[in-house]
């Protein structure tokens, strides 16, 4: 195994589960830095994209890349489905280029920002990197695949919170061609690999009609070096499970079908992803993360103006929408349970708590 | 969105024929310029004293690895200049302002194989691309007209590190590069690039298209004008403030810079945030974003602050 | 329901004048949308390659200026059709004509060979089944008529979704009864 995990690591990171029993929770600190994805009372499909700029301290965007509390669970959880189903993380054999560009913009960023955690020292290409809360020490040749226990791209993404795609560019357009992806909302790399934008996206409902898609596309082929830019989505799950991926919706898809008035609270969690791209120099590929943030109901209504928000959000959420998004089952429930704390007060404009 | 800069320092200039200059370029702070795709340029921001020439160049291939930079520069007489300063004014030590690369003529990575045709200081790109498809391994051929051999600014470097699969046409000798003799033989999946004069882009495409080759194997560099453009003036009616929108600047950031808020999110032309009335154009607009529809543009009522501009005297936003 | 977004369009197929060769892959009854773009094109016959599934048919007296060459089963004709692929140069049009996931599995190899879409044209021919991917199991079905339908790999039921893999060649099938065990919708035809 990769990781050891009966290894004392720092207090910050929680010891938790997303599966079979579900300790997953959010600390205050983790609850105040959720990053909402409503700045209105009502949601539809918009290209919501703005520049990755580093965001207030303590928030999600304070940094690139953001490893939070439940850094060293989530790895540990991206272990087990790896090892459960290695088609999660694929890359065709033309995409080692961006897979190198990839390695050095995590390590970069994770060192530059978490200094207390991860270290980066480069010789040339001879670099040493090591990874304190998850106990790894290795050096390796910056493009030399056989210095590193896994392609380059694997090898750092088992150490990073948030699934990866790579995508080529060519022909006007972006193939999703390598990715890692084990924390997905019920979507399958293994079948959307050598998909190029607009057939990955073919499953959304509305949005290719809005022509959201097709600016969007024409947005990112544009991208540049430097100027990563980031937008939020969302969905909700039932029961903590990071793994919601279709290649075992036969096992949690009927825990959809679990949620009563008295559970709402602890069994529903609303879904955000934070979800980043930046162009990639060397390969001219470009990397899209998606980082997911979960929060329980319950941890939700802590927070009055999300409370409100939800509630009336979830409430009057197009039906095309709520479909897609797999919540006819519990939606009324959740709805219901959400209106009891919604006192009908207006709320203010923006994401942030009043 | 405006591109990243980078201030850099001309450490090497070097004539490589009487016509080529070449550059090499550092960071002015000492720190390593991020390496690159074969294929991408960067534009090149000119202080000629009297005003500013932002031209494209391709990297060349030592700008792979990163760290410096390389341009070669052509004189051309109908230059607007930016050549001949390179040429009569530039020192090594001088500084310029470059944009981070950007690459709008990559090379195809699933390609079975790639014919790359240049002419003159096409090379410059083609020869980047080589070099990169020869660090990956993977099978291609060279193919090289020149003048004379003498201005081959690249041909003894190109020999010696490609050997057999540089091929070289001096017009000088009477050697054609006839395309259409190169064509027939090449395996399916194959990828062609050409970079030189117009009329020989022109030809080589034509050639392969004529020969059953699909658009989507065929590649050839676009540089697409940089962003910006002539300055004009700008008046926010409601506001009643006033404001010269520079040649380097959006609409968005004059106004920014004068203290005024405009919604805004991507600050790239897609999101629509930015949507703006016009009051008054004495000018024609110059519409760059993806959300507008063609009839929208036609219009003329609204406008995306972010990227689009007037091309004309003045502008008269409902702001 | 709108139209799905990642499934190839397949239109009718037409001579590519300036193509030097035309190598087809046809199955069944292709064979008559073969002829038919072909019949009056002698030089095109000429320099075509068909590569046909199944026994020849009466289409083929259309095609006397080219090669046929029948192959006993789709699986022995895609033997040919990778090796032809192999050996296919740029200036080569390729053309595929069958059912529905004939066209499918065909088109992936293509797409493996390099073969780029605007190179590629297809006629959809005969039975309107599809090739389907069980995406628990990962095992592909060749011609599924109906949805839902249970995976002959790992017997769940699967519902065949309106998203198409032209790496695989084949639309994705999930489980339609995850959350209500053992409630299946009438079985309708796709
Ligand atoms: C280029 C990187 C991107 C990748 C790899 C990506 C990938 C995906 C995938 C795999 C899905 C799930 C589709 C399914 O149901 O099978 C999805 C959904 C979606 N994507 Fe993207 N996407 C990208 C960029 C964007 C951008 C820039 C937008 C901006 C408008 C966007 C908007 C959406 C929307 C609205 C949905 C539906 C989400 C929901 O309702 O839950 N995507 N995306
Ligand atoms: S800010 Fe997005 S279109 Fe102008």
């Amino acid at each position: 195994m990769f990781l050891d995990l009966e290894r004392p690591t720092d207090a910050f990171f929680r010891t938790e589960t997303f599966r079979d029993d579900y300790s997953f929770a959010n600390s205050e600190a983790a609850i105040r830095r959720f990053p909402f994805p409503f700045d209105r009372d009502a949601y539809m499909y918009a290209v919501n994209i703005e520049q990755h700029m580093p965001g207030p301290a303590k928030s999600a965007t304070e940094f690139p890349i953001d490893i939070d509390e439940h850094y060293v669970a989530e790895m540990i959880d991206r272990e087990k489905v790896l090892a459960e189903d290695p088609l999660r993380c694929q890359s065709l054999p033309h995409m080692i280029t961006a897979e190198w560009d990839l390695l050095e913009l995590l390590m970069t960023a994770m060192a530059r920002d978490y200094p207390a955690w991860f270290s980066l020292t480069c010789d040339g290409d001879r670099w040493h990197w090591i990874n304190r809360p998850l106990g790894l020490d290795q050096r390796f040749t910056f493009g030399d695949t056989a210095t590193l226990p896994f392609g380059p791209m694997e090898y750092i993404t088992r150490q990073c919170q948030g699934d990866f795609c790579l995508l080529d560019q060519r022909q006007d357009n972006l193939w999703m061609d390598a990715g890692l992806v084990t924390t997905q909302a019920d979507w399958s790399l293994d079948f959307d690999l050598g998909m190029n934008f607009i057939e990955w996206h073919g499953p959304v409902p509305l949005a290719h009609e809005m022509g959201v898609f097709e600016r969007a596309l024409k947005f990112l082929l544009n991208l540049q070096l430097g100027r990563p830019i980031r937008r939020l989505n969302w969905t909700m799950t039932v029961n903590p499970r990071l793994d919601t991926s279709p290649e075992n919706y036969h096992r949690w898809g009927i825990d959809r079908t679990t949620v009563t008035p008295e559970n709402v609270g602890d069994k529903v969690h609303l879904r955000v992803e934070l979800q980043a791209l930046w162009r990639l120099p060397r390969s001219n590929a470009i990397v899209f993360s998606i980082r997911c943030y979960l929060i329980k109901m319950r941890e939700v209504v802590s927070v009055p103006k999300w409370a409100r928000r939800l509630h009336r959000v979830l409430r009057d959420l197009p039906e095309e929408l709520a479909d897609y998004k797999g919540l006819t089952n519990y939606r009324a429930t959740t709805v219901d349970w959400l209106s009891r704390h919604d006192d009908g007060a207006p709320t203010s404009p923006g994401f942030t708590p009043d | 969105m405006r591109a990243l800069q980078y201030t850099v320092r001309v450490s090497e200039a070097e004539a490589v024929t009487p016509r080529v200059r070449r550059l090499r370029l550092v960071a002015a702070d000492g720190t390593a310029l991020p390496p690159v795709s074969a294929g991408a340029h960067t534009v090149v921001s000119i202080d000629t004293g009297e005003r500013v020439i932002r031209n494209a160049y391709s990297l060349t291939a030592p700008s792979l690895s990163g760290g410096a930079y390389e341009i070669a520069v052509l004189r051309t007489p109908e230059s607007r200049g930016g050549s001949a300063f390179i040429h009569e004014r530039l020192r090594e030590g001088d500084s310029l302002t470059l944009s981070a690369p950007a690459n709008f003529f990559p090379v195809n990575r699933r390609a079975r194989h790639h014919v790359l045709v240049a002419g003159g200081i096409g090379i410059t790109p083609i020869a980047a691309m080589a070099e990169e498809i020869f660090r990956l391994g993977a099978s291609f051929e060279l193919h090289y007209a020149v003048r004379s051999a003498h201005d081959g600014a690249f041909c003894r470097e190109l020999a010696a590190r490609f050997g057999g699969r540089l091929h070289l046409y001096c017009g000088e000798r009477q050697e054609r590069l006839q395309v259409q003799a190169v064509l027939p033989n090449q395996p399916l999946g194959t990828h062609l690039y050409v970079c030189g004069p117009e009329r020989m882009i022109e030809a080589v495409l034509a050639d392969a298209r004529a020969a059953g080759w699909p658009n989507a194997n065929l590649h050839a560099e676009r540089f697409v004008a940089p962003a910006g453009g002539e300055p004009f003036s700008l008046f926010l009616r409601r506001s009643q403030r006033s404001v010269t929108v520079g040649a380097d600047e959006s609409v968005l950031e004059a106004i920014e810079r004068i203290g005024v808020e405009a919604p805004h999110l991507c600050r790239g032309g897609a999101c629509g945030e930015c949507i703006t009335a016009v009051s008054h154009a004495d000018g024609t607009l110059d519409h760059r974003d993806h959300f507008l529809s063609a009839a929208e543009r036609d219009a003329g009522e609204h406008v995306m602050i972010c990227v689009s501009r007037l091309k004309g005297r003045e502008l008269v936003l409902d702001l | 329901m709108s139209e799905v977004k990642s499934r190839p369009k397949w239109g009718r197929l037409a001579v590519v004048p300036e193509a030097a060769a035309h190598l087809v892959c046809a199955e069944g009854v292709g064979l008559d949308a073969v002829a038919e773009a072909f019949g009056d094109h002698d030089a095109a016959q000429a320099a075509a390659t068909v590569l046909l599934a199944g026994p020849t048919t009466a289409a083929q007296a259309g095609l006397t200026g080219t090669r046929v060459l029948s192959h006993p089963s789709r699986a022995t004709a895609f033997t040919a059709f990778h090796a032809h692929l192999d050996r296919a140069k740029m200036g080569t049009a390729i053309y595929l004509a069958g059912s529905e996931s004939f066209l499918n599995a065909a088109s992936a190899i293509a797409e493996a060979h390099g073969v780029v879409r605007e190179a590629l044209q297809g006629e959809h021919r005969g039975a309107r089944t599809r090739r389907v991917q069980c995406v628990h199991c990962k095992g592909i079905m060749e011609a599924v008529a109906v949805s839902p339908i249970v995976c002959s790999h790992c017997g769940v039921h699967l519902m065949v979704r309106d998203h198409y893999s032209r790496r695989l060649g084949a639309f994705m099938g999930v489980v339609v009864d995850a959350e209500a065990p053992g409630v299946l919708p009438q079985a309708l035809r796709l």
